[in-house]
């Protein structure tokens, strides 16, 4: 990668050129974002040590010594005149000459990064020049601070754990509802009108409850159990029903209660609905893979227990519960 | 056994959005056309080959988590479901064998239910 290389439309928007999808924000390598959004300034060391060039080499080597760092830029009337580092005390060392100035042994070819640059500008000098650190000039080209490949490191694992905490911060927040409002008794209702025949949408509401649930916290096993229960019962509304009709979730933390309630055609006999098999569905539904007559069974098996009440001409309420271990809505996941 | 190996060894045609198939591991398969027997039949990581190619196969696929649905018989899925799809981070393949040919390859490269 050049150094002054424009980002292309697949670096801006996404590595695959196409705009990111939730799958892939999560996929993104966090630390190759980073690199482009933490700014050099924001990671090196401002805390600076510097040598005016007519000092001794010795005296160099106690500011390292002391300091515990392996070079130190040379500052000459506040002008950035070179960088002096160990090599170059080892060089002067070979030469006995160690009572020298700065200024004889110093490195003067200046590479520099300017302070607000991207880390990745500094991390592409590093490789391109081979060197170790890199004093940070701003605008005016005056020394502002140094950067080494320890600081970017120390900074991107800083930037990582903040990312972290948000995200744990989030996902608390929505775990702990229910310890955190304080009733007799707290419940949580989603509703969501269905509409007959519109099978552009169907499964959309299902897929909106399973990712609430796992959102508060939900054991994914109990949230599949849901998924596959709500799914079967939204899809009844859209095949079956005359005008549609509502979907609704009650969640409490000791149980999760879902329902649909119609109003019409209704059915005339709720004992053959609820036989294997038993299906009403039209040719057209099912070519598309519905009216398999398996639908009520399906959730018959994922939920502790379910009620169909229907009355022809009036409607239908079917109401699904499961019942949710204790401990479950507090952020824990499984398998 | 990957998904990339899967595809190589199928011939199969990626119609969702490429990404790193070689970190998904199917854990086993499920062929129905029949989307109630799938909701009870196909478990999360598998694979879940079908003729069928309409938008709700989506949501089944993702509610179940399944690792990939592999439509048979050259049945194409619309831009709609491809979108959706790809909004919903499911991998959508395509073949022109039958499911039955498909099961067979699957389960002689190690693939069970």
């Amino acid at each position: 990668m050049s150094p002054n290389r424009i980002r292309t439309e697949q670096e801006i928007h996404g590595r695959r050129g196409r705009p990111i999808t939730d799958q892939d924000a999560h996929e993104i390598n966090r630390v190759e974002e980073l690199s482009y959004d933490l700014k050099i300034h924001e990671v090196m060391s401002k805390n600076l040590h510097t040598a005016s060039p007519d000092i001794s080499l010795s005296d160099v080597l106690k500011i390292l010594r002391v300091n515990r760092i392996s070079g130190v830029p040379v500052v000459e009337d506040e002008k950035l005149v070179g960088v002096i580092s160990i090599e170059d005390i080892v060089r002067a060392l070979q030469n006995n000459d160690l009572t020298e100035t700065v200024g004889q042994y110093m490195t003067r070819e200046l590479v520099t990064v300017s302070n607000f640059e991207s880390i990745v500008k500094a991390m592409q000098t590093f490789a391109e020049k081979h060197v170790g650190r890199l004093p940070v000039v701003n605008e005016e080209k005056k020394l502002v601070g140094m950067i080494t490949k320890g600081d970017i490191t120390r900074g991107i694992l800083v930037a990582l754990q903040k990312d972290y905490k948000e995200e744990e911060v989030r996902r608390y927040r929505a775990s702990h509802l229910f310890e955190d409002i304080i009733s007799d008794r707290t419940t949580l209702v989603l509703r969501y009108n269905i509409k007959a025949q519109n099978f552009t949408l169907g499964g959309t509401a299902s897929s909106n409850i399973k990712r609430a649930l796992l959102r508060l916290g939900a054991d994914a096993q109990i949230a599949r159990r849901c998924g596959i229960a709500v799914y079967e019962a939204e899809m009844n509304l859209i095949i079956h029903t005359t005008r549609g009709g509502i979907l609704k979730l009650e969640v409490e933390p000791h149980r999760i209660t879902m329902s649909t309630t119609d109003d019409g055609p209704g059915i005339p006999d709720v004992h053959q609905v609820l036989q294997p098999g038993y299906s009403t569905a039209t040719d057209q539904v099912r070519e598309m893979g519905f009216g398999a007559g398996m639908g009520l069974v399906n959730i018959k098996r994922c939920v502790d227990s379910m009620e169909l009440e229907s009355t022809v001409g009036k409607g239908t309420k079917l109401i699904m519960r499961i019942h949710v271990p204790a401990e479950n809505f507090n952020g824990r996941k499984e398998g | 056994m990957n998904l990339q190996q899967i595809i190589e060894r199928l011939e199969l045609d990626l119609l969702t959005d490429s990404r790193d198939f070689t970190l998904i591991h199917p854990e086993g398969g499920y062929t129905s056309d029949l989307l109630s027997c799938v909701m009870a039949g196909a478990k999360s990581k598998y694979l879940w080959v079908t003729l069928q190619a309409h938008l709700n196969i989506v949501a089944v696929a993702s509610l179940l988590d399944v690792a990939a649905v592999i439509i048979t018989e050259n049945a194409k899925p619309d831009a709609a479901t491809i979108a959706k799809a790809n909004e919903q981070g499911m991998i959508l393949l395509s073949t022109s064998m039958p499911s039955f040919e498909v099961d067979g390859k699957l389960w002689e490269m190690g693939i069970r239910s």
